[in-house]
This record gives structure tokens, C-alpha cells and sequence, in this order.
């Protein structure tokens, strides 16, 4: 494998972008604060305004920080996928694990109310809402798992997946028909996507979270290296497949499950991400793309997030939105510049 | 032979298959260190499955797998990864990595825990390229090289792995003649250079006489094994495909088609 130290100027300048990505990202919101104002705030000084103070420390930075977070994160979890699934198409989204996700948190959300009868639902809080959604994508995400080694055809996987994403939706729109109205509204809410409103510890939660699941991802870079030559050669290589392949899945679950959870079903940025990324990082060593994969995604996912503020606006569109507009037309420019999209 | 030679691998009664049907049974040969050994048979005979059981890949049915006289059975995966490298007939799955890439791949079981390259796996890794003549092809990704490039890829991708034994899966299919010979030739000099066992599974018989020290005949039941000239003696080439089409000539050791 080519040495990561190639590399090394194209590392310095993402993390460059990533520093101003997230300058940007903190100076833009519905407030305007100036530059200078919020650079003393930054570095720990005051300024006359309270407010300016108030909205940086708890809004803008662990909102900032949330973004790099559910960026790098759901990058890393398409990156795993891509390997695992030998699909350059995979991604958390296009599996169904995304949808898995949602099925957890509208059950949660409108299924308990409709059961149990209870119009509004006193003890739901954000924690079950995380757990809700990462045990919905954990399931979808086995099921894709057990029909990906009984069906060797990477196409037919992908189609599997979209089917499960059309299930997870009709029963979601079941669950809508029949639920009220306050609880319809927090579910449409939290399918927009947002990496704001979450508060310091739940932006620590989630740091936790997704730092086990890249810590479970840098264990896995050689055996996810080797099944770039396929399952059988990996094996003849000394990997033990079922303790490799649980190892990955178990990352990818948490990545894409906790993201999910926390800032709603995100589209594209899974499977768009490690292709930009390979149009500067010529490799396929993880060794190289995994920390690349996330600077990039934390990036794309500030900028994402800064559009989505409309500047100088009191609206914040939903980020959702945002990574479709720009993800789809990647994935398609990709496939026609390329023709065949490799990974 | 004056002097004892190192049996890399050997099998006793070994029978191969899946669960519910038996492919072939009663296997039993024996490959030396520096010895280019082929595994013919018709199409459907187990061929496939005879080197993925070797290369345990695949369970046994019955019978024993030694490799240099310890059952293969008490090898660690890992420690197996040393002894063994394996071409097979599948495609890498990712066509976008390097040449070098692909071949580093093989030192994997030598590697640190993020798969470093040191000093003596980046040697093997050269020494491979230069073996099988890819070194203008190093940054070539592996899409963008032809059927035999690719091919050579693989088995230089084995022979990094620096293991006694290498196995592989029909080296020379979808190649034309000029291929197919230098790919038997490589694997003859990596056979007889570096004091490798080979053993490879091929459906062109008349080259595996010219080039191999042993041929293993794979009938499913008598399972004939020994050297070419041996085996023509014994007029075990005659019994492979239906007289009335092709006919074995053993003068020229080449097949002939029935007018």
C-alpha cells in the first residue's frame, strides 16, 4: 500500500478547510454577530452583548461541533459499508439503515401513543428517542447483513435496501394516519435532519458514541483493507471473516444508529463522501481514507449546515434538504463522468 | 535420488465435497519443495473444490491434509496465512487499487497492526514486481490492465506472501496461448528458483505435460497422480475424455481430435 506520508500536504489543507468550515459555520446564523465580536468570544473574552456570549458557547459551537460529528461519522459508516458490501452504491442510506432508524423513532414517537393511549407522551426523552432509532437500524442493518451472504449479487443488495426504506416508510405513514398531531409534528421535525438543539451533553453523548465507533473503524483498517480483495482471499490471508465482519458491522451500526438518532436520517452523505474523497486521496488504504473520510464529511457537513442557516435569515432550512441537493447530483456526476463508479 | 526432498503437502484417502454430495473421493498425492504440480480433469469434477478444500477455504469430507507434515486442521488461521497463498478464480473485488496495492496485500500476515510496510515486506513486494515483469505497471490501477496484466498481479500478489506452498484456481483461463505459456513458465521458475510447491488446476493438458514435474488426474474415484511421462505410460490421458472424440497421442503428449 502506498505510505499515508504522501499524503501529508493534502491532510494539512483539509484540516485547514475543516478550521475555517467551522469559523464560517459559527459566524453564520440568524443572529448576526460581527466577526471580530465573535473571535474575542472565541478566545474567551466578553463582549458588550450578553446575548452574543449565550448564543456562541450554547448554540453555535455545540451545534459546530454536532455537524463534525454527524459529517465525519456517517462518512466513515458509508466508507465501512462500501468495503464491507464490495458496493460502491452502499451508504447508510440507500441500505435501508437510515430507515431503520426512522421506523425506531416514529414507533417511539407516535406507535406508543397509539398503543398505550396516551396523547401526549410524558416521559419520552431525547435518550429513548437515541436508543429507539439505533435499535431500528441496528435490525435493518442485520437483516441487510443476513441477505447479503445468502445473495452474492451486490445489485440485487442494493434493491433489497430500498424495498426495506419503502416498508419502514409505509409503516411510518400507518403510524402517521393515525397519530396526533403534536406527535406527527415531532417526527416530521426530527425526519428533517438538524445537528442543532442539542445540548452540551448530548453533543458529549454523541462525541462518545461516534468516537468508539471510529475507534472500532482505525481496529478494523487492516482486515477492511484485505476484503478489498474479497472474502476468500481475506481468509487465505489469516482473517477470521465472522469476528471481522461483526467488528465492522458493529461500527457501522453505531455510527450510522447514534447519528441517526440524534440529528434525523441524513441523506447522501454516507455514500457521497468517500468518492469526493477519493478524488484527492487516490488510495483505497483505510489507513489513509478513514481519517480523510471523516475531515471530508466533517467539512461537507458544516457547509451543509451553514447554507442551511440562511445568512442574514431567521429561517434554518432542513439540512436534509441540503446534503440531497448536494449529494444527489454528486453520486450522478460521479456515474457519468466516471461511467462505472469504482470503489 | 541421493538426497531426501521436503514434502510440502500430502494428502491420505482425502474426499471433497459439500454436505448433502460428494464431489471426489480417495485423493491421495504428494507435492516436493520446487515442485510445479497441475490438477487436470474434466469440467465438473471437482477441480474447484479439491483446491479450495487444500486451501481451507472449504471443509474436507474425509481423510487428512498434511502441510509439511502437520495436519492442516492444527494451523492457526493466521500461522496457515504463512504456509499457503492462494490465486483463485475470482476477480479482486475492488479493481481500484494500485498494482502495488494489491501485491503489498500479500504481506499482510507479516504486517503491524495497521499494516505498516517495513524494509523486508516493501523488498518482497519489488521482488515480486520485477518477477512476473510488472514494474511499469505498479500505479496502474487494476481496471485499467488486461486479463493477463491482472492475472500476473495475482499470482505476483501470492508470491509476496512468501508462503512454501501456492495454489491456484485455473492461472491460465481467458488467456491466449502466449499467456497462458508465460504464466506456466513464471510459475515453473518460481517453482523451481525459489523451492516452491505450485500446484495449480488448468484445463490445458498438453502444456501441463511439458511443464510440470506432477499431474494429478482428477477422476473422482481412481485419482491417478504422478509424473507426466509416468502417467502417459500408464495411458491415464487416454481415459480422460471419450475416445470416440478426442484421442490422446502419446508420442506428442497432445490430444487430437477424432475426423
Amino acid at each position: 500500500m502506498k505510505e499515508p506520508k504522501i499524503y501529508r500536504i493534502s491532510f494539512l489543507l483539509l484540516i485547514l478547510a475543516l478550521l475555517f468550515a467551522w469559523i464560517l459555520n459559527i459566524s453564520s446564523g440568524s443572529i448576526t454577530i460581527p466577526f471580530k465580536a465573535m473571535l474575542t468570544v472565541l478566545f474567551g473574552g466578553k463582549v458588550d452583548v450578553d446575548s452574543w456570549n449565550y448564543i456562541i458557547w450554547n448554540y453555535r459551537i455545540p451545534k459546530a461541533f454536532t455537524a463534525i460529528l454527524v459529517g465525519g461519522g456517517l462518512s466513515i459508516s458509508g466508507l465501512l459499508m462500501q468495503t464491507l458490501f464490495r458496493n460502491p452504491l452502499a451508504g447508510p442510506f440507500v441500505l435501508g439503515i437510515s430507515s431503520g432508524a426512522s421506523l425506531g423513532a416514529a414507533l417511539l414517537l407516535m406507535g406508543t401513543s397509539l398503543i398505550t393511549g396516551f396523547t401526549s407522551f410524558t416521559f419520552l426523552n431525547d435518550a429513548s428517542l437515541a436508543i429507539a432509532s439505533s435499535i431500528g437500524s441496528f435490525l435493518i442493518l442485520l437483516v441487510v447483513v443476513l441477505v447479503a451472504n445468502r445473495i452474492k449479487d451486490t445489485m440485487a443488495l442494493l434493491i433489497i435496501g430500498l424495498m426495506f426504506g419503502s416498508i419502514t416508510a409505509a409503516i411510518v405513514s400507518v403510524l402517521a394516519f393515525f397519530s396526533d398531531a403534536e406527535n406527527l409534528q415531532r417526527f416530521v421535525f426530527w425526519s428533517f435532519g438538524s445537528v442543532g438543539n442539542l445540548s452540551a451533553q448530548q453533543v458529549m453523548l454523541l462525541g462518545g458514541i461516534v468516537a468508539l465507533g471510529v475507534l472500532l473503524s482505525i481496529l478494523s483498517i487492516k482486515t477492511l483493507n484485505t476484503f478489498l480483495l474479497g472474502e476468500n482471499y481475506a481468509q487465505s490471508l489469516g482473517i477470521s471473516l465472522k469476528k471481522s465482519r461483526l467488528l465492522i458491522i458493529l461500527a457501522t451500526g453505531l455510527l450510522a444508529g447514534v447519528i441517526t438518532a440524534f440529528a434525523g436520517p441524513i441523506a447522501f452523505v454516507g455514500l457521497a463522501v468517500p468518492h469526493l474523497t477519493r478524488q484527492i486521496f487516490d488510495t483505497m488504504n483505510h489507513r489513509t481514507l478513514i481519517p480523510a473520510v471523516f475531515l471530508y464529511g466533517a467539512i461537507l457537513m458544516l457547509l451543509c449546515d451553514t447554507i442551511a442557516q440562511l445568512p442574514n435569515s431567521a429561517n434554518v432550512l432542513p439540512i436534509n434538504a441540503i446534503t440531497s441537493m448536494v449529494g444527489a447530483p454528486v453520486v450522478i456526476w460521479l456515474l457519468v463522468r466516471k461511467r462505472k463508479m469504482l470503489f | 535420488m541421493s538426497e531426501q526432498k521436503k514434502v510440502t503437502i500430502s494428502t491420505q484417502n482425502l474426499a471433497i465435497g459439500y454436505k448433502t454430495k460428494t464431489v471426489a473421493k480417495d485423493i491421495n498425492f504428494s507435492c516436493n519443495a520446487g515442485e510445479l504440480c497441475a490438477i487436470v480433469g474434466i469440467n465438473g469434477v471437482g477441480k474447484s473444490t479439491l483446491l479450495r478444500t487444500l486451501g481451507n477455504l472449504q471443509p474436507k469430507l474425509s481423510g487428512s491434509i498434511r502441510i509439511k507434515n502437520k495436519d492442516i486442521k492444527e494451523y492457526s488461521s493466521s500461522q496457515l496465512a504463512q504456509e499457503l497463498g492462494i490465486v483463485l478464480t475470482e476477480q479482486p473485488s475492488s479493481k481500484n487499487l494500485t498494482v502495488e496495492e494489491l501485491i503489498a496485500l500479500g504481506r499482510h500476515p507479516y504486517t503491524n497492526w495497521v499494516g505498516s510496510l517495513s524494509s523486508s515486506d516493501k523488498m518482497y513486494v519489488q521482488h515480486s514486481l520485477e518477477a512476473f515483469l510488472l514494474n511499469d505497471l505498479r500505479h496502474n490501477k487494476c481496471h485499467e490492465l488486461s486479463d493477463g496484466q491482472l492475472q500476473r498481479v495475482l499470482i505476483a500478489r501470492a508470491m509476496a506472501q512468501d508462503t512454501p506452498l501456492i495454489l491456484l484456481d485455473e492461472p491460465t483461463t481467458h488467456l491466449d496461448l502466449y499467456h497462458k505459456v508465460q504464466i506456466l513458465k513464471l510459475l515453473q521458475q518460481l517453482a523451481h528458483e525459489k523451492q516452491k510447491t505450485i500446484i495449480f488446476t488448468t484445463h490445458e493438458i498438453d502444456l501441463a505435460i511439458q511443464l510440470c514435474d506432477t499431474i494429478l488426474i482428477l477422476d473422482g474415484t481412481k485419482n491417478p497422480f504422478g509424473e507426466p511421462c509416468k502417467l502417459i505410460e500408464q495411458k491415464h490421458f487416454e481415459r480422460l475424455f471419450p475416445p470416440e472424440m478426442v484421442k490422446f497421442d502419446a508420442k506428442t503428449g497432445s490430444f487430437k481430435v477424432n475426423k
